[in-house]
């Protein structure tokens, strides 16, 4: 079976993100690199797909030529191919990204033949504009479910389970089809010192993405207010039983 | 800032330190042991972990260290994480890959004995018995020291921390960030006052700076310049791993150093940690780390640069194939310090009265160290062991420079694993000084070492010639080690100018010029010997510190009634300067007949000028300002006496000394005239085949045959004057500091003789078990008894060689060493250990009578 997964190369979360003065990207001085938590576990979903059901899994991204990284990361957890379309703006907009995905995939597709399964991460962890995943799944003319928390295929087609807030839904698709990922489906395996080594020798392929913007425009980023949290001792040692047992009540945990 | 009391900080404390990493943690523990009580240690981050290395330190200890200080502190600290129950022995093993590196063990075997640490050479056999999971076939052996051990720093920290608490001379304040320090003016420069943090201003009579890698942004809040810098070394943690879980212990395996590839492979629990000091040197700005917000972890734990960790990957998966199938679990860019030498930087600042830095410390030395700090601001000097490689005030101007710390930070970082040599010279940040004779230095062949940014031929190619002169006294070392940074010529240089005359580049000198009523008075107070001489005579004296060990060692030239002028070597020149000024300002403070101190050392050149011809060399040259000859005869101009002179029309002072055994003078006169003067010498002494003598002879094989005391290597302070051998029949009158502890040891010694004598050694024979000759280093070599036991005097100290060089005069290699009495005795024999063999030495001389011309008649010829 052929898995195609599909990152974005996003500044690594976990700790205050600054923004440049001119309001146009995030600085990223003292940040890494990485995808989105989705997208780490769609890589994750596809590397498995493949070890359940045979084949070969391809890795892409559109993104400036650091992107590489992410790439290669995604090779050296077990992602056979790896695909890179280059733009040298920060970012493109989700309409421009999905006619550009959609037209390469078009294009590996006719070289190398259809991928059975197209993977997304739910949505990107800085823009989260949740849409480039649907947009590609329409291009291509595929069913697609978003929000998937399990995937099983069999045969022909695959099953696809999501949460909602009221139970769960399971979904039955027709292969090819495109699925977007949620964090949760799966614990990321982390790469292994071989695995990082042989990525290093892994072959990154180059598709000159091209397609013009689409309607979206990003005017400015603005810094969110900071969250404020006060810390209140309670006491120390035993002495602090009385006010925690008062805590405890006020918050209805102790009735 | 009044909100103090409301906003938790008090408004004043005796002491507040900065950092509560493994430093500041240990010193206010070590304080309070001291007596001080309303101390205040601050960080900006949360406690236990605030963020700084010691957070992310890979916490193991490798006790063997070449460097004396550094040797001691860090045995000492491992004792006292032992003391707190927070030191985990595990061993720990060197591994080679290369002959060269096999050598070095051989040296580490050596340094291993001087300091009595239990370690032995293992084949790769024997290591992978210990290490099942190592590849053996790419090793050619290793060092194993079974003492290595992994400590909890954040736990003993917190240890140290609680009991100052608990003993309620302490107040932690967390989640403090320091704005600023304030300084009021005081005598002799600016003092600390205040601590302003953003919750209140703390006054305080003194501040330690312990802040780590931000360390040099909070002392520039003052005004003051703690020189170090922010450097990447990268780690990572990868599992998990079966046989290390299997193990179901924290350290279970000996932790390996794979020392030719400059990286580390500990265990902790079931995944091993990876570490590296292989890849290129990665230096920040303190101002360029993260804040704590900004971190995805910490501040100093950033996100690994793959690229430059990809090749040791490749070199851990050879030693350990496991390795290989291991998951990267945590991997960082975690922030170390960095300084100019590597040493750590301790002390008060220079710049500012009261305000201390504990910075540049490691993990394996931070308990020692603090006590070591806790000491000097108790006592004003520390007693535990003489803290010269560390002092902040080494550093001279353009040393103190983000372009000179830089530069050498990125010379040396990937020396940390390296086999650094005792003589090893820096390749960066050359020619910063050169003095007027440099040209013609360089015409003559020389090789210059550096000395502290002055350029100093150590030997001069010109000189070859005079190597067939003196056949089978200049040979060259069969050892690619034992004539690294030497040359043979340097004995034909010393025989040379012991038959004829020689000249020496001596402008790294410092001189430093006191005038004013008080001059003389001051100058009593600071040294030990009578500085009340005529004008136009010297002396030479030892500095002590309050507990009466060395601090200095200096000549002094009285060159009016209220103008005297002391002498001093390139690599003091910055710790004697800060010494002198910080009391002169008390001095001055106190209402005393004032003192003046100009720094002359800039403007001022050096030539010095040996030999049985040296006088009839200058009596051509020198005259009175009239023209008339100079009577330079030893009634005339005695030896000691200083005279202002003509040499070829150039105004010198001439002070006949001599560091060399030879009859002669040091020649000083501003940088300008230097060319001149040395261009006149040179010509007079032409008919003399006067040559130009290099520091290999100035400072080795000269002074070691007349066993001149060198500080820093025979003058520590650990020892006194009474051990050295530099006691004058008796004590001035005067007070001056360190009298009442040198009367003591001085009456000690009369009663029960000196715990230690200084004595001049010679090696009976220098031959390896390979059958050639060997010639230590001098790099505290080990003197053992016959049965190759470590010798250790009443106090605790172990003999070991402080200076080692051939003497070609007297036809023997000489070492010159501390002995306990019963060992101290002419005639008396003994053992040597260089590079893990015995050679038999014998003990020529007890005390300072020299080998060479005993009677000194040489000199006062």
């Amino acid at each position: 079976m052929r898995v195609l997964v599909c990152v974005k190369r996003v500044p690594a979360p976990g700790a205050k993100i600054n923004i440049t003065a001119d309001g146009q990207a995030v600085d990223t001085a003292y940040l890494a690199f990485t995808t989105s938590p989705h997208e780490e576990c769609a890589v994750e979903a596809a590397v498995q797909l493949v070890e359940q059901h045979g084949g070969e899994s391809t890795v892409l991204t559109l993104g400036p030529a650091e992107a590489d990284e992410q790439l290669r990361y995604a090779a050296s957890i077990g992602v056979n191919r790896a695909v890179l379309l280059p733009i040298t703006e920060h970012d493109w907009d989700p309409q421009r990204t999905a006619t550009a995905l959609a037209a390469a995939i078009g294009e590996i597709e006719a070289r190398d033949g259809a991928f059975d399964v197209i993977l997304f991460g739910n949505e990107s962890a800085d823009s989260g504009n949740f849409q480039v995943g649907v947009r590609v799944a329409h291009a291509l003319g595929r069913p697609m479910v978003n929000g998937a928390k399990g995937i099983e295929v069999d045969g022909d087609a695959m099953r696809v389970r999501r949460d909602t807030g009221a139970g769960v839904e399971v979904y039955e698709l027709p292969l090819p089809a495109v699925v977007g990922v949620k964090e949760g489906i799966n614990l990321p395996r982390y790469p292994t010192l071989k695995g990082r080594l042989a990525s290093k020798k892994a072959e990154v392929v180059q598709v000159v993405p091209g397609a013009e913007p689409g309607g979206q425009r990003m005017i400015t980023l603005v810094q969110a207010a900071e969250q404020v949290s006060q810390t209140v001792i309670l006491g120390q040692g035993p002495d602090a039983a009385p006010a925690v047992v008062d805590l405890l009540q006020e918050l209805g945990v102790l009735k | 800032m009044s909100a103090a009391t409301t906003s938790g900080v008090p408004a004043t404390a005796k002491v507040v330190v900065i950092g509560a990493g493994i430093v500041g943690n240990c010193l206010v523990g070590h304080l309070s042991r001291l007596g001080w009580t309303d101390i205040v240690l601050l960080d900006k981050g949360p406690l236990p972990n605030p963020g700084g290395s010691t957070g992310h330190a890979s916490n193991f200890i490798f006790p063997t260290d070449h460097n004396k200080e550094m040797a001691y502190l860090t045995v000492e600290s491992q004792n006292q994480y032992v003391a707190a129950g927070l030191n985990n022995t595990c061993g720990g093993i060197e591994v080679a890959r290369t002959a060269e590196r096999m050598e070095e063990f051989k040296r580490r075997m050596t340094s291993a004995k001087a300091w009595g640490i239990d370690a032995r050479l293992v084949t790769p056999a024997e290591i992978k018995e210990l290490v099942p999971f190592i590849n053996d076939e790419i090793l050619l052996g290793g060092y194993y020291t079974p003492s290595v051990s992994v400590v909890d720093s954040l736990a003993t920290g917190t240890m140290m921390r609680d009991e100052a608490v608990a003993k309620g001379a302490l107040k932690v304040f967390a989640n403090t960030e320091v704005l600023d320090l304030l300084t009021e003016p005081a005598a002799g420069g600016p003092r600390i006052k205040a601590v302003v943090t953003d919750r209140g201003t703390i006054e305080a009579e003194h501040v330690v700076v312990a802040g780590g890698v931000w360390s040099p942004r909070i002392a520039r809040m003052a005004g003051a310049n703690i020189p170090l810098t922010p450097a990447v070394h990268q780690m990572a943690d990868v599992g998990p791993i079966d046989i290390l879980q299997e193990s179901g212990r924290e350290v279970a395996y000996p932790i390996i150093r794979d020392m030719d590839t400059f990286c580390y492979e500990r265990q902790s629990a079931g995944s091993m940690e990876v570490g590296s000091y292989a890849h290129r040197p990665i230096l920040m700005r303190p101002d360029d780390i993260p804040s704590i917000a900004e971190s995805a972890l910490t501040p100093t734990e950033l996100p690994l640069t793959y690229d430059d960790f990809d090749p040791q990957m490749e070199q851990a998966i050879e030693l350990m194939e496991m390795l290989g199938d291991a998951e990267i679990r945590y991997a960082i860019n975690g922030l170390l310090s960095l300084t100019p030498d590597a040493n750590p930087v301790l002390g008060e600042t220079p710049e500012v009265r009261n305000l201390w830095s504990a910075a540049a410390v490691w993990i394996k030395e931070g308990p020692a160290i603090a006590q070591l700090v806790a000491e000097w601001m108790t006592y004003g000097y520390p007693h535990m062991c003489d803290p010269h490689g560390s002092d902040i005030s080494r550093f001279y101007p353009h040393e103190k420079t983000e372009w000179h710390i830089n530069a050498r930070c990125n010379e040396h970082f990937n020396k940390t694993y390296g086999i650094v040599h005792p003589r090893e010279q820096w390749a960066s940040q050359r020619g910063m000084r050169r003095s007027p004779f440099y040209a013609r230095e360089e015409a003559l062949g020389a090789t210059f070492f550096d000395a502290r940014g002055w350029e100093r031929p150590q030997w001069y190619a010109s000189n070859e010639v005079l190597m067939a002169k003196f056949a089978g006294q200049c040979e060259p070392r069969t050892h690619e080690w034992d004539g690294r940074w030497w040359h043979p010529v340097i004995n034909a240089e010393h025989l040379q100018m012991r038959e004829s005359v020689g000249m020496v580049d001596l402008t790294a000198f410092n001189e430093f010029d006191f005038e004013g009523p008080g001059a003389c008075d001051f100058l009593n107070y600071m040294c030990v010997n009578q500085v009340d001489v005529p004008v136009g005579r010297s002396v030479y004296t030892p500095l002590l510190n309050t507990h009466g060990g060395f601090r200095g060692d200096l000549t002094i030239q009285r060159l009016g009634e209220e103008h005297f002028r002391v002498i001093t070597g390139a690599f003091d020149g910055g710790r004697d300067n800060y010494w002198f000024n910080k009391y002169m300002a008390e001095w001055n403070a106190a209402g005393k007949a004032a003192v003046t101190f100009t720094d002359m050392s800039q403007g001022m050149c050096t030539v010095g000028v040996w030999g049985p011809n040296a006088a009839k060399t200058m009596a051509k040259i020198v005259t009175d300002d009239t023209t008339a000859p100079y009577d330079l005869s030893p009634a005339g101009f005695p030896y000691g006496a200083v005279r202002e002179v003509l040499i070829d029309g150039v105004p010198c002072t001439m002070f006949r000394i001599s560091y060399v055994g030879e009859n002669g003078w040091e020649v000083y006169t501003r940088m300008e005239h230097g060319l001149k003067l040395w261009d006149a010498i040179w010509a007079a002494g032409e008919e003399f085949e006067i040559i130009p003598v290099g520091i290999g002879v100035y400072a080795v094989t000269g002074r070691i045959e007349k066993g001149y005391r060198l500080m820093g290597a025979e003058l520590e302070s650990e020892y006194d004057p009474v051990e050295a051998g530099l006691a004058r029949p008796k004590v001035k009158s005067p007070d001056f500091i360190g009298k009442a502890a040198y009367l003591r040891a001085r009456e000690d010694a009369d009663k029960n003789g000196p715990a230690a004598i200084m004595c001049t050694l010679s090696m009976d024979s220098q031959r390896c078990a390979d059958g050639y000759d060997r010639f230590p280093t001098g790099g505290n070599e080990p003197i053992l008894t016959l049965d190759g036991e470590r010798i250790l005097d009443a106090k605790g100290r172990v003999s070991r060689v402080t200076t080692a060089g051939a003497g070609p005069s007297v036809g023997k290699y000489l070492l010159l060493a501390y002995l306990p009495p019963q060992h101290a005795v002419a005639g008396s024999k003994l053992q040597v250990m260089y590079m893990n063999e015995l050679y038999p030495v014998t003990v020529e001389v007890a005390g300072s009578t020299p080998l060479f011309d005993p009677a000194d008649a040489r000199m006062k010829s």
